[in-house]
This record gives structure tokens, sequence and C-alpha cells, in this order.
């Protein structure tokens, strides 16, 4: 069953079209994956699923509803992780839970009742009276995902959730976010995160410019785009070297100091670099990040 | 901008309850600030109407055909009551919005904008009815009026608070930083308060003063407040009442349809 559908969605700000009729479904239970550089149209496409801004074309159904028209019917089945935290500051953590909780018309004491299994869930059962100010910044991240499932919501939209935080906090954020898939909840989740979108999403699109530029599951994606090995060379003299040795994989690309060399058979390309020194090097199976930079290019994005 | 756009944007608003959680929200955080928040919003227009009240009034013989202080009595509730509604109208509710992002956060919820900006105003007038339920307080207890006509001014509070609140969240709309409500402090807020009866009698303005002091809310609220203050039914209740409450609806609407380009494009 989908439980989110857009058809030729296309929005525009002033003569910038920002989504260009994209088309994507999502079924029930799935983590979908919008992956994208900055500017891509990503924050856009989930405004306008949510029903916050009207689009200019195409059709959305959210829970089996139309948005924009019925959008604050649909979003009482939603939770929304935002991209910046915006946790009131001025209360608890359980302050924040239950003001949030009123909003869906929550009824006072279901939502106390809620309240500790959400703060356990969090990893915050110890900080309860705790202030807002006081929480490090993944304990922030954390209770603005309890404050999403408040309404046990049926789909939860994430944007880039782990954002600005540090590797033992964005683990942990993981963590959670598997433990929701387990009980059957539905994630769309934008990144540019690729190790993020690779352990979670069953199935991602990559973003640019406000079109879908390839789809499908990690590995797909993979295997459809690139070659299977990368090795990254580093040191003195590296471009000098890549000018010469172009023919020992099918691709080589530098950035800076590294150069990128992808081959679906490295043998000789390992054997040749054991002999060079002076230059160092990385041998490792190709990923998404590689797909994503050969597909949205290395240019810098502001 | 396609025509549905368009139209979404300029749509009457539907007022329902659902502003109650997001009133609610703010009456808490009220709640655990409140001491600070009385003692702006009180102690300031007290100094003030007692300060000039006896002090200046000492040296006046009567004004308006009262003592100055219970002259300025009048003018202080309905003085006091558009600050409060408006403090909260531009910075609480800019913050709340831009810095803080609540509102943000609000809308992902199953609420939408109107429910936000009729609960800001709400909450504004909420909050100037305690500050202007104050001076009418202490004017009572001072025996400034002892008329049962004064309560009343209990009723006309919340519509003054209304009409303030609107048209701060109008401007509001329209800020970009704090700065910006320095603007409509300094060119229409005390302009205002001198214009309008506050202080002094508008009979007191030359004749071109007197005709722009009519067009402004602060005199019709001032023309109620006064004699209702003084024993006397206010000439004109209708009129005055009416104006107060268009202010309100207008610049709710148009607070609204700013607020609605500002943040639903």
């Amino acid at each position: 069953m989908e439980i989110l559908s857009a058809t030729e969605l296309r929005k525009s700000y002033g003569a910038n079209e920002v989504v260009c009729g994209i088309s994507f479904a999502i079924r029930a239970g799935e983590c979908f994956g919008l992956l994208g550089p900055n500017g891509a149209g990503k924050t856009t496409t989930l405004r306008l699923c949510l029903g916050l801004i009207d689009p200019d074309g195409g059709r959305i159904a959210l829970g089996g509803v139309p948005i924009p028209q019925r959008a604050r019917e649909a979003r009482l089945r939603v939770g929304v992780v935002p991209q910046m935290d915006n946790l009131d500051p001025d209360f608890t953590v359980e302050e924040n839970l239950l003001v949030y909780g009123r909003y869906f018309g929550l009824r006072e004491r279901a939502i106390r009742q809620r309240i500790p299994a959400l703060l356990e869930f969090a990893g915050l059962a110890a900080r309860a009276q705790s202030r807002i100010q006081t929480l490090s910044g993944g304990m922030k991240r954390r209770l603005t995902l309890a404050r999403a499932l408040v309404n046990d919501p049926d789909i939860i939209f994430m944007d880039e959730p782990t954002t600005g935080l540090d590797p033992q906090a964005r683990h942990l954020i993981w963590e959670r976010l598997r433990a929701l898939l387990a009980q059957r909840k539905t994630i769309l989740l934008t990144t540019h995160f690729m190790e993020e979108a690779e352990r979670l999403c069953g199935r991602l699109v990559i973003m640019d410019h406000g079109r879908f530029i390839a789809e499908g599951s990690p590995r797909e994606l993979i295997a459809r785009n690139i070659e299977p090995e990368v090795v990254e060379v580093y040191g003195d003299g590296v471009g000098d070297w890549a000018a010469r040795s172009s023919g020992l994989a099918s691709r080589m690309e530098q950035t800076g100091e590294t150069v990128f060399c992808y081959a679906t058979d490295p043998r000789q390309l390992l054997a040749v670099l054991e002999s060079e020194h002076g230059l160092r090097y990385l041998h490792r199976p190709a990923n998404l990040e590689d797909v994503f930079l050969k597909l949205t290019g290395r240019e810098l994005r502001d | 901008m396609t025509d549905f756009a368009h139209r979404s944007l300029r749509r009457v608003p539907r007022p329902s309850l659902r502003f109650v959680p997001i009133w609610r929200r703010n009456f808490l955080v009220w709640k655990k600030l409140a001491a600070p928040s009385i003692l702006g919003n009180l102690a300031d227009p007290m100094i003030y109407m007692l300060g000039l009240g006896y002090g200046l009034g000492a040296m006046l013989p009567q004004v308006g055909g009262v003592s100055y202080i219970a002259f300025l009595a009048a003018g202080t509730v309905c003085f006091s009551t558009m600050n409060s509604a408006t403090f909260e109208a531009l910075y609480s509710a800019f913050s709340r919005m831009h810095v803080q992002k609540t509102w943000d956060a609000i809308l992902n919820a199953p609420l939408d904008l109107d429910d936000v900006v009729l609960a800001e105003l709400v909450w504004a007038a909420s909050k100037s009815f305690l500050s202007g339920l104050a001076i009418l307080v202490v004017v009572w207890l001072l025996g400034l009026s002892s008329s049962p006509l004064s309560l009343w001014v209990l009723a006309l509070i919340p519509l003054i608070g209304l009409c303030f609140g609107a048209i701060g969240l109008a401007i509001t709309a329209l800020a970009t930083s704090y700065d910006f409500f320095m603007y409509y402090f300094t060119l229409v807020i005390t302009p205002m308060t001198m214009l309008c009866g506050v202080f002094f009698p508008t009979e007191q303005l030359p004749s071109a003063f007197q005709l722009a002091s009519n067009l402004l809310p602060l005199t019709h609220a001032t023309a109620l407040v006064r004699p209702l203050l003084l024993g006397s039914v206010p000439a004109d209740i209708a009129l005055h009442v009416l104006v107060l409450a268009a202010y309100a609806a207008v610049a709710f609407y148009a607070a609204l349809v700013i607020f609605r380009r500002r943040l639903l494009n």
C-alpha cells in the first residue's frame, strides 16, 4: 500500500523552478531516501508533501488524503523531524512533549501516559525535568525525534536528521530509526550523508536541480552507475602519475591532491602502485558516495 | 503565482478553537517568567500615572473637569493595554516566529497558520488584559473611580487589546528584524499616545491634529474608558466600539495575508 505518492510535482520561486515535475511513491513500512546536494530541492519537496506550501502543478496523496486540500487532516498521522531543532527553549524535556501532543488534539492524560515510553525510546528517561539548554546536540535531536512520535504517526518525515552530530550521536539516531522501521513505521529521509542512506534506505532517489537523476536500492544504484572498485591515490606528484597511467583504470578523477581510479578489475593498477614510491593508496569497494559524486559532480554547492 | 496559490493566500480566515493549545503553550511560558513580566507590564505605567498624576497634577488646575490624576487614570488604562498588546504582538511573536522557529514546529502538527496567528492575537489580548486590569485595580484602590459604570471597562480592555494586538501582528508580518519595530514605535505608537487623549484632552490639539486624532484607534479607546471611569455614559458608544472592532478585524486579516505570503510560499 502506498502511504505517500507524488505525481508530476512542480514548484517555482520566481523564474527559478526548484521542483521540476518529480514523481514518486512510498510504500508503508519502507525507508525512502531523498538524496541531493544543498539546494537540490529536497526540503521544498518535503514541505510540498506536508501541505505547508502549495505546488504549482502535480498531485500529492498522503495517507490516502489529497494534499494540500486536506493537509491538516493528513498531518494527524505524520511525524516531522525538521532540519533545524525548534524545541521550546523555555520548557523542560517533558513539557516539550506535553505541549506538542496538545497540538494534535490529544488528551492531557493520554499524552502523559505516553511520555515515559517516548523518553525511554529517546534515551532521555533520566532527563525528563531537564531544561533544553542543558541538553547536548544529540539529546536535542533525540528529543525532536521523540516529539515527532508523540501522535504515534504512520509516517515520519526526517529532514537531514543527523546533520551536525558527532559519530556516536549519529549511530544512536540510526539505531533508533531502525527500531522504528522494525515497528513498521514508514520513513521519508532527506540526507546528504551517503553512509546514512546506505544503512537505512531500502529505496532512494538522487535529486539535483529539482529533478530525480537516479533511483533504486543503494546496491542497484552502485551496480548500475559505477565501476565496482575504487582506488584512491594520493601523495607527491599524483597528478603526473595519473597523466601517465590513465590506461590502468576505466575512469580517473582528480580532486585536489587525490586521484580516484574507478575499475572493474584493479589488479594491474594495484601492482603498479606497489612499485610507486611516494604515492599512497586506498583500495575499497565503490559506495553510494561515488555514485552521488559521479552524478552530481564534484564542484562545491552552496 | 498561479490562481490557486493566489486565492489561498487571500482566503478569508475561518477561526476555530484549534488555537487553544497554542495559547496554552504561550501561557505556560508566561507562567514560568511571570515575575519580571508582571513587573514590566504593571510597574512602568503605574509609575507614570502616579508620578505625572500627583507630581504634575499638583501644579495643574482641573483637567477636563476633574483632578489631573483622575483624568490620567483612563489614559493610563488604555495606554498600558495598548503597550502590552503591542509588545507581545511585536517582539514576542517575532521571536516565536523568526528566532525560535516555534511557529514552524506548530505548523508541522495538524494546525495551520490561521490557527497560529489567531492564537497570537488572543494571547496578546490576554496579556494586555492583565496590564489594563492591574491599572484599573490601582485606580479603584486609590479611589480615582467609584462608579459601577467603571466595571464596563473590564469588557473594553480585551477589545482594545485585540485592536492593538492585530495591528502589531501586521507590523510583525512585515518585520525583518527587531530593529524594524523602532519605526512603528517612533512613527506610530508615540505620536498616537500624544494625539489620542492619554495625557491631555484632544481639544488642546490644533484642529488639523484633532482631525487626525479622530482616525486613530486609541482616541476611541480613551473616549469610551474615560467617561466610564468618571461615572458617566460615553457618547457615541456604537461608533467607538465599531472603530476599534474594525481596526482589529482589518489588521488581523492583513496580518494573516502577509504572514501567509511570507511563510507559506
